[in-house]
């Protein structure tokens, strides 16, 4: 038996690209071996096994395309891996040919059919691009379906910019993308400085504008903090929370956030739900 | 629903071994009273009794041959439904691939004889956890679906026990398929029965037991409300949900965290804590993989393990986080209390920490701050 019946055992999943995106950060494309996992909706995650090494949560980075010509029985999909440890390590390190196992998905996405009709602002600090990258795609890809987007990148330094290959061809579908960096590096000629730096340009009606937000849980804070400044209610703030996770489904307890099971409530949740909780050192 | 007496537990014991179940109940082993199976029914703890306090179990010899009184040990029916140790799959690799092969969890026809009230609830949370939700384990599933449980409500509670306090004894509410008072008199024991299932009757019709004496049935009524009146312990009488939530910046930490040791045996006693890890393994070869899963304290430092430091670095958010999450967010995320009041926690703390005494602390410390 090669397929899992219960939410418990890996899916095997084929790595047929990939890509550095720096020097620590990889996008691997991924193709169901035999059975897929159900369609992820952006903002939910699997859990990424790296055989004999173990597993973690990873956003989805893209969602799609399914062959027309039925050669895969499911969606490819893409994940983008930051190796900061064993099991990441062992992810980004795999070839084109092997086999990774897909647990999932999991958790609540952004809301994107809610956001429909209105702007989009989508703020992402350093690997936090990788999970609103799905976002972004749906909105270009329906462009009368969504008001103005615009994207807002925060990154430590010039080469820690993730999907450099895509940029141009997103602001070419239409998307504003601004991006500032902690560190420039020499030859470096945008900007330099928080994130928050960025709200003011976002091309956006704040009355009608929707935020989602992604990053370490600081630059979440004060980059949603700046956006309600701005006028974006704080019903139309989401953001994306992290925490350890051993099995995705609501049993290990290791995602506690004070109420929130973040696997199950989260990851994706409201500003207003996570602003107090946030606030609370150590919880 | 018909109020049957037993006066042994022999032909019950039979019956269930003879529909195929494996019984499991309390006896005394290692100075304590343990859970384990009983192949025979004269394992049952007759006479001892038990004395608790903070970091404190002792067994005591009783003047009479009760076999039920002597409030929660040191194990509660967990490590029967949720083990501590569950394979959940093994892997082989394959040319350019691998295989998983997912553990089968063979159904388990467990009777669990003897479960005082606020483990008969501790169940039904642990229940709504593991299997209320999108996700069932089936571990816990293929061994909770099939468990014949029998109850046993209290007449002797411990100087550790609040069941009152959180609603949970000494009672027993839903959940159970037969529920036994246990009579002590002169001439031995006795158990008045109450069925709560139809399957309970079924078995009480088995062994063929008789209507109750109704001054039986009254004086064992009269026994278990007076239990009511004899808890060592009391929660403040406050909504605990509510004061947990308004306390995470409290002084009352900072003392707590001053004696407690961080050993997690709290969360390995509780009967409602179920957090587990999981181990992934290779063989020598490394071609062969298993993944199991394992009992976790949110004690460890490393439970909340992010890239970049873990997110409980300090023994006092760990501590608080704990009670926090049995007295107050266990209602957000799962609609009920995580603590049952089995007093367990208090007695296997080898620094006696209460947690009575820390809600009534932080009960106190927030009233003071109010004003
Ligand atoms: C919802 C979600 C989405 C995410 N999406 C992405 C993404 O798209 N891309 C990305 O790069 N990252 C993502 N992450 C982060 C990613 O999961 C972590 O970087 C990853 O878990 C690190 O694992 P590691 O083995 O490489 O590193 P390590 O830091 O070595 O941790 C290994 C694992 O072992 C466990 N562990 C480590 N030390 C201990 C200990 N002392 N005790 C107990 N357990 C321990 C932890 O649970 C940890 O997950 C996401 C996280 C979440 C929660
Ligand atoms: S917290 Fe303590 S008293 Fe409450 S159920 Fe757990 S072990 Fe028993
Ligand atoms: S409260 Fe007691 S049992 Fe729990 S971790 Fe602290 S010292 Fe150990």
């Amino acid at each position: 038996m090669t397929s899992a019946a219960t939410p418990m055992a890996p899916v095997p999943y084929r790595v047929t690209g990939r890509r550095d995106e720096t020097t620590d950060t990889v996008t691997l494309t991924l193709e169901p071996v035999e059975r897929p996992i159900p369609t992820p909706l952006p903002g939910q995650f699997t859990m990424m096994y790296a055989f004999g090494v173990g597993e973690v949560p990873i956003s989805v980075s893209r969602i799609g395309p399914h062959p027309r010509d039925g050669s895969t029985p499911g969606p490819v999909l893409e994940q983008t891996v930051r190796a900061v440890g064993a099991v990441t390590g062992a992810i980004c390190g795999t070839r084109p040919g092997q086999v990774v196992g897909l647990r999932g998905p999991f958790g609540v996405g952004w809301e994107v059919d809610a956001a429909r009709g209105r702007d989009l602002v989508l703020a992402a600090g350093g690997i936090g691009l990788a999970p609103l990258r799905p976002v972004l795609l749906r909105a270009l890809s329906e462009p009368d379906a969504f008001g103005r987007v615009a994207l807002l990148i925060g990154a430590r330094t010039p080469a820690d910019l993730l999907f450099t290959s895509e940029l141009d061809e997103w602001r070419a579908r239409g998307a504003q993308i601004e991006v500032t960096v902690d560190r420039p590096s020499p030859g470096w000629d945008g900007r330099v400085g928080l994130i928050t730096a960025l709200v003011p340009v976002a091309d956006v009606d704040p009355g009608r504008a929707v935020a989602f937000l992604c990053g370490p849980e600081v630059m979440m804070r004060v980059t949603a903090e700046a956006l309600t400044g701005r006028g974006i209610r704080d019903a139309d703030v989401r953001l994306s929370l992290e925490r350890n996770m051993r099995c995705g489904l609501g049993w290990c307890g290791h995602c506690q956030l004070g109420p929130l099971l973040v696997c199950r409530d989260g990851p994706v949740v409201p500003y207003t739900r996570a602003a107090p909780l946030m606030t609370v050192r150590e919880l | 629903m018909t109020t049957m007496e037993l006066a042994g537990l022999g032909p019950l014991h039979d019956a269930l071994r003879d529909a195929g179940y494996t019984v499991i109940g309390p006896t005394v082993r290692d100075d304590a009273i343990v859970l384990t199976e009983l192949e025979s029914i004269d394992r049952l703890p007759h006479g001892w009794g038990v004395r608790l306090a903070p970091g404190g179990y002792r067994l005591r010899r009783r003047d009479d041959e009760a076999a039920f009184a002597h409030a929660a040990g040191p194990q509660s029916w967990k490590p029967f439904l949720h083990r501590s140790r569950v394979k959940l799959w093994e892997a082989d690799r394959t040319g350019d691939g691998f295989e998983v092969r997912e553990e089968p969890h063979p159904p388990a026809r467990l009777a669990l004889l003897g479960v005082r009230p606020c483990d008969l609830r501790a169940i039904a949370v642990q229940d709504r956890v593991l299997t209320g939700g999108r996700h069932v384990d089936p571990s816990y599933a293929a061994r909770r679906s099939d468990a014949f449980i029998i109850a046993v409500n209290c007449t002797e509670p411990g100087g550790t026990c609040f069941c009152v306090s959180m609603g949970t004894g000494p009672q027993a509410g839903p959940g159970y398929d037969l529920a036994l008072t246990e009579l002590v008199g002169d001439e031995g024991v006795r158990y008045v029965v109450d069925a709560g299932t139809q399957a309970g009757s079924d078995m009480m019709d088995a062994i063929g037991a008789g209507p109750a004496a109704s001054g039986d049935v009254e004086r064992a009524r009269a026994e278990v409300a007076a239990a009511a009146g004899r808890m060592g312990r009391t929660m403040p009488p406050v909504d605990l949900h509510d004061l947990m939530a308004g306390t995470l910046d409290a002084a009352r930490w900072d003392e707590v965290t001053e004696r407690c040791l961080s050993c997690g045996n709290c969360t390995m006693v509780c009967p409602t804590c179920f957090c587990t890890t999981v181990t992934d393994t290779t063989d020598l070869t490394g071609d062969h993989a298993e993944r199991w899963q394992v009992w976790d304290s949110c004690f460890d430092p490393g439970f909340s393990h992010l890239h970049g430091g873990d997110v409980r670095a300090s023994p006092r958010s760990r501590y608080r986080q704990w009670l926090t999450h049995k007295l107050g967010t266990w209602h957000d995320q799962f609609g009920s209390s995580g603590c049952v009041g089995c007093g367990r926690c208090i007695v296997w703390c080898p620094v006696g920490i209460d947690l009575t005494e820390e809600a009534a602390a932080l009960h106190a410390e927030a009233a003071s701050t109010d004003r």
